[in-house]
């Protein structure tokens, strides 16, 4: 019976005590509970070898001078200012054991949402390639659910395990996975923003709504960026991401280069530049890379926009929850001042009708918020990557082109030396243009591998875009839904007590 | 310019006599005055005609109410508020802004939005004709104040008001305003109050007022906060429709945020009629039954002066009798209005009653028909997605 494979992800937080002496840079620690399930499926049998790049990448880990991404990437150090700092004048943070984020981090999230954060669940389709399927079934669950699993998959040593991370550490896994890939075209999630003002308030213990809204953000954030990663099937096997993912202690590197969004739009916007300087422009013979990136452009643009006018809504419902918890106040107020016996009761029961639908409003903008506008911030900034992976087609054809301009010249020199008596020299040409042209089939089948792999990539991306939209406006309406519905039953409660002034 | 002329309802219950029926059918907005046509129908012989109607302007019912409020016959009575000056700033600001920013929106969008705007145009245009037909109807329905010679000439005289309105103001002046300046020192800091209900009164409108005051503005930060929900659903559903234009994500369906924009569009003009509306009404009610007490007040300081002077007259045996008419024609006054006050505030408390009634229960029917509206159709798109 062929097998395919589930992994369950499920990140929760948890903040621990540091001894003050420790200058540490970052003391959240994130809890990833993966649980690998095995079930029988429909699909044809796995084949996961074939679907390997992985032994190729080495040999692209570039010491090559020229890499862009090398100087793009932020070198930090212990002593950063960019690394988060624990305030030495302030008292440790204490431990805050948190179980599921939705109960305990933001209380307000209503149980009528309680379903839409514990047990999302993301179907993946398959992945057409050489014939195999390759069905990865990722849901979040709670903790305590991760139980029910069958046998493991080769890929993983255990079949349910947990392990603590840092978000320093989902940066230097992403920064790893973008030096090994994104400059060869895989489109490799960017990791989430790092934010120095919501962490150093966290840090001082601060236990307020803003410093708890900031964690949940900041963990619904990671748990997106992780799943995204896994989802890719070439991310997936990558030995970094396997021993992220599995081992119980991750190797603290001295300097560990962390890679922001920032740092992500550095890079792009140098490649940007390199393609600007290229002094042959490109002809695309493809027009299909042309149309793309026209497409892509586009798309920014409006996702941007909408994200903006997603903001917008997120912010005036907050607003509107706040006026109406003030306005239910108000009016309760009102009813105590009323001497008329019936109408006082009737203002106290629109009090307390007010106040319920407060707490919709704020439910209703959380769900604005993580559904619809995370979404838009995310793939604003995964276009971001797809752009990078064009700029460095561009600029893998540059090299290419160089090459044989170099070559060319070589050959010119070459030939001129044939009349000359310097057999030394002729030799060394020789051997020049040798190296030379196997540097120019090397430019000319990374070109066609680059062009390859995107062509491949834009495809899983897209369908991947759509899928996550649709499920994700679903959600929200569905959310939309549940607050209406929810309206009706207050407004319904309340009318018999309106009815009820005599 | 813009003309209106519809039914509209009422958010103040009223007795209509038949014998004089009021309304205002159509209004003319001309830049910055708005022009009302009031109609009456009537079957009192005191009236020239049975049927007819006049133009008047916003300060025609000001210099009415002024002079109602002036006149000593009627200082007993509850006076209807005035009506509040029509106020387009807000709607006209913003189509401004809109105009401004037209360049970074989509036609479409900008489309949209100025309908949006035309429409809060229209409801302050409408609800500042209901606001004052109430006040005509409300001296329609009054045994008293209905008789009022200048309330006939208001309605009857068909030539332009405003000489008759100088005429006014020199008169009075800012007497009127002066006196309300004052006229909390005078309840609060008092004249000892004889009289049970009047004391229990007192103190009630006192409270009631300020915590009315506080609910009408939140009502209305609440209202203001539904419309930028609704402004925020525009600008998402055209930027949806843009990228629905060359990409199959967004699709058409989601029109369903443009519908959702509707309905939170009169979800907020419901409750602002509804709620906001007739806080803000029984918040000028109540100043308007404040202001009888302190009229009443002041009625017994003039009496207990009178009593004084008389005292002093008797000590002198200067005078005496014209003190003492003085001290009866006092004595009559405070007795007189205290007598109608009494039966004023009796009624006003039921009219509240009434229309806070009336009102919850309607915009209690209407969120929920909108909200299953709503359901309705995020449900309708919800099923087209997923089956998509």
């Amino acid at each position: 019976m062929s097998l395919c494979t589930e992994l369950v992800l499920d990140i929760t937080y948890h903040q621990v005590k540091a001894p003050l002496f420790l200058v540490a840079q970052d003391l959240t620690l994130f809890c990833i509970c993966v649980n690998v399930q095995s079930q029988p499926a429909s699909l044809a049998a796995e084949d996961i070898s074939t679907n390997s790049n992985g032994p190729k990448q080495d040999s692209l880990f570039d010491d090559d001078p020229e890499d862009l991404f090398a100087e793009a990437t932020e070198e930090v150090s212990l002593d950063s200012p960019e690394r988060d700092v624990l305030l030495s004048d302030g008292p440790s943070p204490a431990i805050t054991p948190i179980t599921p984020p939705t109960s305990v981090i933001t209380p307000r999230i209503g149980h009528t949402h309680d379903d839409m954060f514990t047990h999302s669940s993301f179907d993946e389709i398959e992945e057409e390639e050489g014939g195999d399927s390759f069905d990865i079934h990722i849901s979040v669950s709670d903790p305590e659910k991760v139980g029910e699993y069958m046998t493991s998959m080769s890929l993983f040593k255990r079949s349910e395990f947990a392990v603590k991370r840092r978000f320093s550490d989902f940066l230097g896994l992403h920064s790893k996975l973008a030096s090994k890939y994104l400059h060869i075209g895989y489109i490799v999630p960017p990791a989430p923003e790092k934010s120095i003002v919501g962490m150093t308030k966290v840090k001082v213990g601060k236990e307020d709504q803003s410093s708890n809204e900031f964690v949940e953000k900041r963990r619904s954030a990671l748990e997106r960026y992780l799943m995204r990663t896994v989802k890719h099937p070439i991310l997936l096997k990558d030995p970094d991401v396997l021993q992220f993912l599995e081992s119980s202690e991750l190797p603290r590197a001295v300097s560990t280069q962390a890679l922001s969004s920032a740092g992500l739009l550095r890079m792009v916007n140098k490649a940007a530049d390199a393609v600007n300087k290229m002094t042959i422009k490109m002809n695309e013979s493809d027009a299909w890379f042309e149309e793309k990136q026209q497409h892509f452009e586009n798309l920014d643009v409006q996702l941007r926009k909408l994200h903006t006018s997603v903001e917008s809504l997120v912010c005036h419902r907050k607003e509107l929850s706040v006026n109406t918890a003030q306005f239910a106040k108000s009016a309760a107020m009102l009813g105590n001042s009323e001497d008329h016996t019936a109408l006082s009761r009737a203002l106290s029961q629109l009090a307390e009708v007010e106040e319920k639908i407060d707490q919709l409003h704020q439910d209703q903008a959380n769900a604005d918020f993580y559904l619809f506008s995370e979404l838009l911030g995310d793939y604003v900034r995964l276009l971001t990557a797809v752009k990078g992976v064009f700029d460095h087609r561009m600029k893998t054809w540059q090299k290419w082109q160089d090459s044989q301009m170099l070559l060319q010249k070589k050959r010119e020199a070459e030939a001129k030396l044939q009349f000359t008596n310097k057999p030394d020299k002729l030799q060394q040409a020789k051997d020049e243009i040798k190296e030379l042209e196997g540097k120019v089939q090397q430019g000319e089948r990374d070109f066609e591998q680059i062009s390859k792999t995107i062509r491949k990539e834009v495809s899983r991306f897209e369908k991947e875009r759509v899928k996550d939209f649709k499920t994700i406006i679903i959600k929200y309406l569905e959310s939309l839904v549940q607050t209406q519905q929810q309206l009706i039953k207050y407004w319904e409660a309340f009318l018999p007590e309106a009815k009820a002034i005599s | 310019m813009m003309a209106f002329s519809s039914l509209r309802s009422v958010s103040v219950d009223l007795n209509h006599d038949a014998s004089l029926l009021i309304d205002i059918p159509d209004a003319l907005c001309e830049r910055d005055k708005v022009k009302f046509t009031v109609h009456t129908k009537t079957t009192l012989s005191s009236f020239q005609k049975p049927d007819f109607s006049v133009p008047r302007q916003h300060e025609d019912f000001i210099w009415l109410h002024d002079t109602l409020v002036e006149t000593e016959d009627y200082a007993g009575l509850i006076i209807p508020p005035a009506p509040p000056k029509p106020d387009f700033d807000s709607p006209r600001e913003k189509m401004h802004k809109l105009g401004e920013g037209e360049a970074t929106m989509t036609k479409e969008e900008y489309t949209k939005m100025k309908q949006e705007l035309e429409a809060e145009y229209l409801a302050v245009f409408k609800k500042t004709v209901q606001v004052h037909e109430i006040f005509l109807q409300r001296l329609s329905s009054h045994p008293v104040l209905s008789k009022d010679r200048n309330f006939q000439i208001f309605l009857e005289y068909d030539q332009d008001l405003s000489v008759r309105r100088k005429n006014a103001k020199e008169m009075f002046g800012g007497f009127f305003k002066n006196m309300v300046k004052s006229a909390d020192e005078v309840l609060i800091s008092g004249v000892k109050e004889v009289d049970d209900f009047f004391e229990q009164e007192k103190t009630f409108l006192l409270d009631y007022y300020s915590k009315i005051k506080d609910s009408t503005a939140k009502a209305e930060k609440m209202t203001r906060a539904h419309k930028n929900i609704a402004d925020d659903y525009i600008h998402i559903s055209a930027t949806l429709n843009s990228l629905a234009a060359d990409d199959m994500t967004a699709n058409k369906n989601l029109n369903i945020i443009l519908s959702l924009q509707k309905v939170e569009g009169r979800v907020a003009s419901d409750q602002d009629l509804k709620l906001t509306e007739l806080l803000r009404y029984y918040m000028r009610d109540i100043q308007a039954a404040k202001d009888l007490l302190y009229r009443r007040a002041r009625a017994l300081a003039d009496y207990e002066n009178s009593n004084k002077a008389l005292d002093k007259a008797r000590l002198k045996s200067k005078d005496i009798p014209q003190a003492e008419e003085h001290q009866r024609q006092c004595l009559q006054k405070f007795d007189k209005l205290s007598e109608s006050g009494k039966k004023e505030l009796t009624s006003f408390k039921g009219r509240r009653v009434v229309a806070f009634r009336k009102n919850f229960i309607e915009m209690a029917e209407l969120e929920i028909k909108h909200a299953k509206n709503s359901v309705t159709l995020l449900q309708g798109c919800i099923e087209l997605l997923k089956s998509n």
